[in-house]
């Protein structure tokens, strides 16, 4: 037989290929969703892959995004409106119509908007519009708004606004092409993870080196070439004795720290009155320096000022000031920041830190890099050369979720900038509209008139605690989540990890409609998941529900969904419109600026909608401003019309491609009717590369401050200095010792001092100072899975094969002292609760760490699935161990277990014991009834593709 | 290995019928008069074909069975297959002449025989071929096969011819003789089973990943949570308990129960329902014999798991 | 046939070099090569119970991870994908019966002709690296096809005729190419990293490669040098006084 007939070597492949967004994990790549025809008329998704113009993911696409056949086509889709018909848990509902369902929200939310806007708390999970629900909830007028990020990662934001105006997360990169180091901590899969992947391999092809630092050695922590096998929590020590090696080597770039940040600022010294550390500056409040020339304090920008950074000065109104790097340089050269001093603590060698820092500064000072390109810097100075500190650094989660995780984050800027390394060659690179610092964002607004829209956005950047969200007395919180407020004063997303308990508490007062968004708060997305699901279930004295009304949308059965009085079914990702958008967090890189939309490829065969085209309909009918036209009648068709139409200032609107009338401007122009057409004819995206003289030293560089004036993306040039010294906290100290307004209750004052330390700093995670540390031992953590993102993995047929349950994965060491093999059953306990878990015994982990995958385990009846799913049967969830609140301390206080800087949940600082479990059935605890579903469970066998199967298996 | 009924059942039945068929073919006492001669056929044409049957019972696709054949060049399956559909033939020409015209050919007799026995070989050669499952590849594996399938034939034999005698002895006697040796051989192979490992080809976790030079490795996550294919067909794990409990049935029914029968045949009283008995119970220990040759192995694939 | 084909001069050999060294371990190959087979190359690639107890199907690339301790270094996990290496001398080959198993002469393509498999497995069991997997619905023999469907189709952009797994992987981990040209990108990386064979002594000669992971640095950097007295005025504040004065 002729071996070329055998097969048809060049097939039909599909009818079509749309290419739209992916919204499988937080990443947003450029997708190309291939249509066939599947012979009966329907057009079925024939295959997805990776867009390979697409800026974010060059082609690539990882599991997630592969498995969006079985996410779109999921049986665990909702098909209607639902109104609650049993108890509040137990997932019995009736199908209703959208009129119904829209009339039954307007009803409730008007009255609530007529006397007291703020009893609607409206929070919204892992949505990417932002932009859009913060306005809805603005023009609405709560102060109860915020998407997840308190839970999320909010301590990498805030750290790295407050400090250089940029960010981790996916707000900023690595120079792949020009590093010579690079450091990552604590990444699992998270943000930005086609992009990492994609940069890793580029590191390796060119052969430059990888550090990891994270407890677990999977994933990229396994292909680094060196391990840091960190005990968790004790990140920022680590990075504060690589600085401490530094410093005493001098191996810091003097001339970066001159030109770019706030070491030659001068700091007042005078403890116990109400200037103590805060900056020197002259009348018009510009901050001073100490001219080594004229010995003389002036201002940092004058003209030919050259700042000292080690000597003092008396101020011309007689207190003492020293440059904030003295002051850095006194503090980091103290002993206790030896790296013999932190290697038990961290359970890093001192061998190894000591070696790393001798790398970082190989790298940074040996190895620099020259790229021949001139740029003018923003005070007018010309600079013929880009000079590059080739030491790239990522952080993410595993920094960020600890109670000391803003400042461990603020020490790896703080390390970054010592080294010279922010946005230059080689370096951590912003992505537009970045850099932003503090006082080009917005400040929180708080407050809510009955019948009005609030006077700004609800999320921002606190200045200092003069703008903290308090009532009259200085110490209520204004919003429920207590976020501005002494608990989290410089909150900067708010803290949804709160919002429920606190609500259920009526502390600092009860809501009348929760309102949410794709949140699985009564599961994977809560601490304390169990003791969420009471809350929400809970009654008052006259039989009603604590939390009285709650709605909730989301495409799938969730867990959340059982908790909800109404349900609006959202659509799949290839259904809908969005806008990933410059206004919020757009799909930029360092070299290009990008923002993308979502459109509907296919069309809902459900009677589900859109949930922000949901909200265009309830703004309406709600007559909120914005929403409305003169007349009363709806302004916006739906989102894909608010998309295009509004205008967030003249100009400027949620998508920058293609404005002006005749699409022919971008970043600033009119609205354009056929915008979304020109994304679609462009693949989805719209990308506008930066000119080659602002592609570094953006924070300084005046062709970027141009280039962004002119997209739109700023009013007008943005000065941005690196703080390394953050005055803020000063302030906030002085408030705590009753030296300034407005003054800290008792309650927190010394949470204040101890934390609110204006240069980075390390202290103990909370929930370990909380405990014995001998009857909890060790840590718990958990990690994202690469092929799994958060529960919505779970229902699809070709993830929960990857992962379709979650061993606790223990240190031999662990294994050894207590006894345990794989294949056994332990329980868990922490302070707060105790579960029973399958154990699988592992080497390559910090030898006092027990961690597993997150979110794999799942609610029987749930998304679909058998109630013997093997997620429900053996999966678990960690968050039954972790409370929204520390153990009490001796006055019978308990704090919310978050950051006190930002109130960051702090789930990463859990601690446990660990012992095993009798022989007994092989199904994990704590287990919860079954929720019934509104939808039917998922069969099978799938024979996914059988449709163009043609004379296969026929013959 | 997964130790799958049908193909269990296929190669002890077809095993017996080929059994059985080589020793008509050699024109070993057999019952006269045409009843007797069509319990005898039938007997050894309906195990071995019950056998084949069977082993279609296994294939995904057994209505294209048929294109099994056209490989014998170089699959040892197809050759079984070619051999047996080779050795019916003669075998239904064999039994045409001998049912309808008393005629017990001895030159086809002798094809048949040898049909009978390279049918076998080819049986055993599908599983001793396999380097990848070393405990097969030996050349024990057909010995073994070829010995069990002439004594269930003997037994067999002996049963229906009222325990002829055959060159002095009793077919009783003679079945102990094969039993014993088939007995011995497995013995040997049970023996080399037990600590061949991948000792053949030297296969280990380190070859298998190519990660043994950088130093002790093990699996950490298998690349699906749940049961796949290659698990259940490959990666199939036994109890030691629970193997030697079945070692001890298989030699309990299929040595030493048998032996016990065939020596009280050999007593000449009512040898044929003795040696009925030791067929049955022969049969039975080899299904625990060979449950364990598929159960105990261990294939290359186990290393990945 | 089942006779593997006679090495002609000038044919190719087809098949993936798999990085260890930058495999990160995200299933995004196993998942992408599902999604482009089950509804491409012959049947479906089948699930059973996907929403139920046992959810199973079958897939032709899969990612394993071991656990590697060296005896004087901490354990590292190495990630590790596994799909048909397209053996040279392929035993699911010669020993199918029906013919349906077999080698491509021209680019050393190992396929299965679906309408001609009997599903009785024998391939499987003759492939010492679990590469190939009954179907459960449609019980034929399915496995890796190096994407024949799409290395050579007209109907896909000329950048993306490679297998599925190798355009999506996000680490670069995989790379295509023709091993019996020894100018190719690919021999030139398995010459220069030390591409190795899996169970070279099964004797079947693959023609994937694997490339081993480097060696893990170790703590071996010599320590700065400190300026004396750090606090000293000689020391880092004396040095600073001489680093401003160069500016």
């Amino acid at each position: 037989m002729n071996d070329h007939v055998r097969v048809d070597t060049s097939p039909h492949v599909s009818d079509e290929v749309q290419k739209t967004t992916c919204y499988m994990c937080a990443c947003r790549c450029g997708i190309n969703v291939h249509l066939r025809d599947d012979g009966t008329g329907t057009k079925k998704i024939r295959y997805i892959e990776g867009n390979n113009d697409h800026p974010v993911n060059r082609g690539v696409l990882c599991a997630k995004g592969s498995a969006g056949i079985m996410q779109h086509y999921s049986p665990a889709r909702l098909r209607k409106p639902l109104k609650r018909v049993g108890e509040r848990g137990e997932g019995k509902f009736e199908e209703i119509e959208w009129d119904e369902a829209l009339e039954i929200a307007t009803g409730w939310l008007g009255d609530v908007r007529k006397d007291d806007p703020k009893k609607l708390a409206f929070f919204t999970g892992r949505d990417q519009s932002q932009s859009f629900t913060g306005w809805w909830a603005q023009q609405f007028g709560t102060p109860n708004f915020a998407a997840h990020g308190g839970f999320c990662s909010v301590n990498m934001a805030a750290a790295g606004i407050y400090t250089f105006g940029g960010a981790f997360w996916e707000f900023g990169s690595p120079d792949w092409k020009h590093t010579e180091l690079f450091m990552l901590f604590g990444v699992a899969e998270d943000h930005d993870s086609n992009p990492i992947k994609l940069g890793l391999a580029e590191l390796k092809r060119r052969g430059k080196k990888t550090i990891a630092i994270n407890p677990v050695r999977t994933g990229y922590n396994a292909v680094a070439d060196e391990w840091v096998g960190i005990t968790p929590g004790t990140d920022g020590l680590f990075v504060l004795a690589l600085v401490h090696e530094l410093l005493k080597a001098g191996k810091v770039d003097v001339d970066y720290l001159l030109r770019y940040t706030n070491a030659p600022w001068l700091v007042i010294d005078a403890p116990g009155t109400a200037d103590h550390g805060l900056f020197a500056r002259d009348a018009d409040g510009n901050a001073l320096v100490l001219d080594r020339e004229s010995k003389k304090a002036i201002p940092y920008n004058g003209k030919g000022v050259k700042p000292d950074l080690r000597g003092e000065i008396q101020l011309d109104n007689g207190l003492t000031a020293r440059p904030a790097f003295r002051l850095l340089t006194d503090k980091y050269l103290d002993g206790q920041y030896a790296p013999e001093m932190v290697s038990e603590r961290t359970g890093v060698s001192a061998d190894q830190i000591r070696s790393i820092a001798a790398q970082l500064a190989e790298a940074a000072f040996e190895k620099e890099i020259v790229i021949e390109r001139a740029w003018t810097d923003m005070k007018g100075e010309r600079h013929e050369k880009m000079i590059g500190r080739p030491v790239a650094m990522h952080a993410m989660r595993g920094i960020s979720a600890h109670s000391n995780g803003f400042q461990t984050c603020r020490s790896i800027h703080l390390l970054q900038i010592l080294l010279g390394s922010i946005d230059c060659p080689g370096g951590f690179r912003y992505k537009p509209p970045y850099p932003r610092p503090v006082h080009a964002q917005p400040a929180p607004h708080g407050g809510g008139e009955a019948g009005k829209p609030l006077a700004g956005p609800q999320l921002g950047f606190m200045r200092g605690p003069q703008g903290l969200l308090l009532e009259e007395d200085g110490v209520t919180p204004q919003r429920i989540d207590k976020a501005y407020s002494w608990d989290a004063p410089m909150s900067s997303h708010g803290l949804m990890h709160m919002v429920i308990a606190n609500a259920h508490a009526r502390d600092p007062y009860g809501v009348d409609v929760l309102f949410m968004y794709m949140a699985n708060m009564s599961w994977n997305s809560s601490m304390n998941t169990s003791g969420v699901m009471k809350m929400l279930t809970d009654k008052d004295e006259n039989g009603d529900y604590v939390i009285p009304k709650i709605i909730y949308s989301d495409a799938y059965s969730s867990e959340m969904v059982a908790f909800a009085d109404l349900v609006f079914p959202d659509t799949t990702y290839l259904e809908r419109h969005d806008a990933i958008s410059m206004l919020d967090r757009p799909i930029s890189e360092p070299e290009g600026v990008a923002d993308a939309i979502r459109w509907p490829v296919l069309e809902p065969d459900r009677d589900v909608r859109g949930f922000q085209s949901v909200l265009v309909d309830l703004g309406a009918r709600l007559g909120l401003p914005g929403m409305t036209n003169e007349d009363g009648s709806q302004k916006f068709k739906d989102y894909a019309d608010y998309i295009q139409k509004h205008q967030r200032k003249p100009g400027i609107g949620p998508l920058m491609g293609w404005r002006g009338e005749d699409g022919s401007k971008t970043g600033r122009g009119e609205p354009n009717p056929e915008q979304i057409d020109r994304y679609i004819e462009n693949g989805g995206f719209s990308l506008t590369h930066v000119p080659d003289e602002a592609m570094y030293y953006k924070f300084a560089n005046k062709a970027w401050q141009d280039f962004a004036t002119e997209m739109g993306l700023q009013d007008g040039p943005v000065e941005c200095v690196f703080q390394l010294y953050l005055e803020p906290m000063a302030q906030f100290r002085l408030c705590a010792q009753g030296l300034a307004e407005p003054k800290t209750p008792d309650t927190h004052k010394q949470r204040i001092l101890d934390c609110f330390d204006p240069l980075p700093d390390w202290y103990a995670p909370f929930e370990g100072e909380g405990i014995e540390a001998s009857e909890y031992p060790f840590h718990a953590l958990t990690q994202r899975p690469a092929a799994m993102y958060h529960s919505w993995g779970s229902q699809n047929a070709w993830l929960r094969q990857i992962h379709g349950h979650n061993p606790m994965f223990v240190p031999a060491d662990i294994c050894d002292a207590v006894g345990l093999e794989t294949g056994d059953w332990a329980w868990v306990s922490s302070h707060h609760g105790k579960i029973k878990v399958p154990v699988k015994r592992m080497d390559a982990v910090n030898g006092k760490t027990i961690w597993t995958w997150n979110a794999i385990g799942k609610r029987k009846g749930a998304w679909a699935l058998s109630d013997g799913a093997p997620e429900a049967e053996k999966g678990f969830l960690l968050n039954h161990l972790i409370h929204e609140l520390l153990p009490p301390k001796e006055d019978g206080m308990r704090w919310s277990n978050s950051d006190p800087i930002t109130g960051q949940a702090a789930w990463f600082d859990l601690r446990v014991n660990i012992e095993k479990a009798e022989a007994g059935e092989a199904e994990s605890l704590p287990q919860f009834p079954a929720q019934d579903g509104p939808v039917p469970d998922g069969d099978g066998p799938l024979r996914y593709g059988a449709a163009w199967l043609k004379e296969f298996m026929t013959r | 290995m997964h130790p799958a009924v049908s193909v269990i059942f296929f190669t002890v039945t077809s095993g017996a019928g080929f059994g059985l068929m080589f020793l008509i073919g050699l024109g070993w006492p057999m019952p006269q008069g045409g009843l007797g001669v069509f319990i005898a056929l039938a007997l050894a044409g309906a195990l071995a074909v019950a056998g084949l049957v069977s082993s279609t019972f296994h294939l995904g696709h057994p209505e294209r069975a048929w294109r099994a054949v056209s490989q014998w060049r170089s699959s040892w399956l197809s050759r079984e297959g070619v051999l047996a559909i080779i050795t019916l033939m003669l075998f239904g020409v064999y039994a045409f002449l001998w049912f309808f015209f008393d005629i017990r050919s001895t030159a086809l007799g002798l094809f048949m025989s040898v049909g009978s026995v390279a049918t076998v070989f080819a049986t055993a050669m599908i599983y001793a071929q396999l380097k990848t499952i070393p405990m097969w590849q030996t050349w024990l594996t057909p010995a073994c096969y070829l010995a069990f399938s002439l004594t269930l034939g003997l037994v067999l034999a002996g049963m229906l011819s009222g325990n002829g005698v055959v060159g002095g002895l009793p077919t009783a006697l003679w079945a102990s003789l094969s039993i014993v040796l088939a007995w011995v051989l497995k013995m040997m192979w049970w023996n080399r089973a037990g600590s061949i490992g991948f000792s053949t080809t030297g296969s280990s976790v380190g070859s298998a990943t190519g990660l043994g030079s950088i130093g002790d490795v093990k699996l950490f996550e298998r690349p699906h949570t749940g049961e796949n294919y290659l698990t259940r067909e490959m990666v199939h794990q036994i109890g030691r308990k629970h193997a030697n409990k079945l070692r001890l049935i298989a030699v309990g029914l299929g040595a030493l129960l048998p032996v016990l029968l065939m020596l009280l045949a050999a007593t000449g009283v009512v040898p044929t329902l003795f040696l009925a008995l030791a067929a049955m119970s022969l049969l039975a220990g080899l299904f625990a014999e060979r449950w364990l040759f598929f159960a105990e192995a261990k294939h290359a694939v186990s290393l990945y798991y | 046939m089942t006779m593997l084909p006679e090495r002609q001069s000038g044919a190719k050999s087809l098949g993936l070099v798999i990085d260890l060294d930058t495999c990160v371990g995200c299933h995004a190959c196993v998942v992408n090569c599902k999604e482009w087979n089950t509804a491409g190359y012959g049947a479906p690639l089948s699930d059973t119970e996907p929403y139920g107890d046992e959810p199973s199907g079958a897939w032709l690339n899969r990612v394993h991870s071991f656990e590697v301790t060296p005896t004087d270094a901490p354990a590292q996990i190495v990630h590790f994908p596994k799909s048909c290496l397209h053996c040279e001398d392929a035993p699911c080959v010669t020993v199918c019966p029906t013919g349906a198993s077999y080698k491509r002469a021209e680019d050393g393509i190992v396929l299965v002709d679906e309408d001609m498999c009997i599903g009785c497995g024998l391939c499987a069991w003759a492939c010492p690296y679990g590469a190939r997997e009954i179907d459960p619905v449609e019980q034929v023999m399915k496995k890796c096809t190096l994407c024949v469907d799409r290395i050579y189709n007209d109907n896909i952009p000329e950048q993306d005729r490679v297998p599925a797994c190798v355009k999506t992987c996000p680490a670069e981990a995989r790379h295509f190419g023709d091993l019996a040209d020894p100018t190719s990108d690919v021999s030139i990386l398995v010459a220069e990293r030390g591409g190795m064979d899996l169970m070279p002594e099964q004797g079947t000669k693959p023609v994937n490669k694997y490339l081993p992971p480097r060696p893990k640095a170790t703590a071996d950097m010599a320590p700065l040098a400190a300026i004396a007295e750090p606090k000293a005025e000689g020391g880092v504040l004396g040095w600073l006084d001489r680093a401003l004065d160069r500016l």
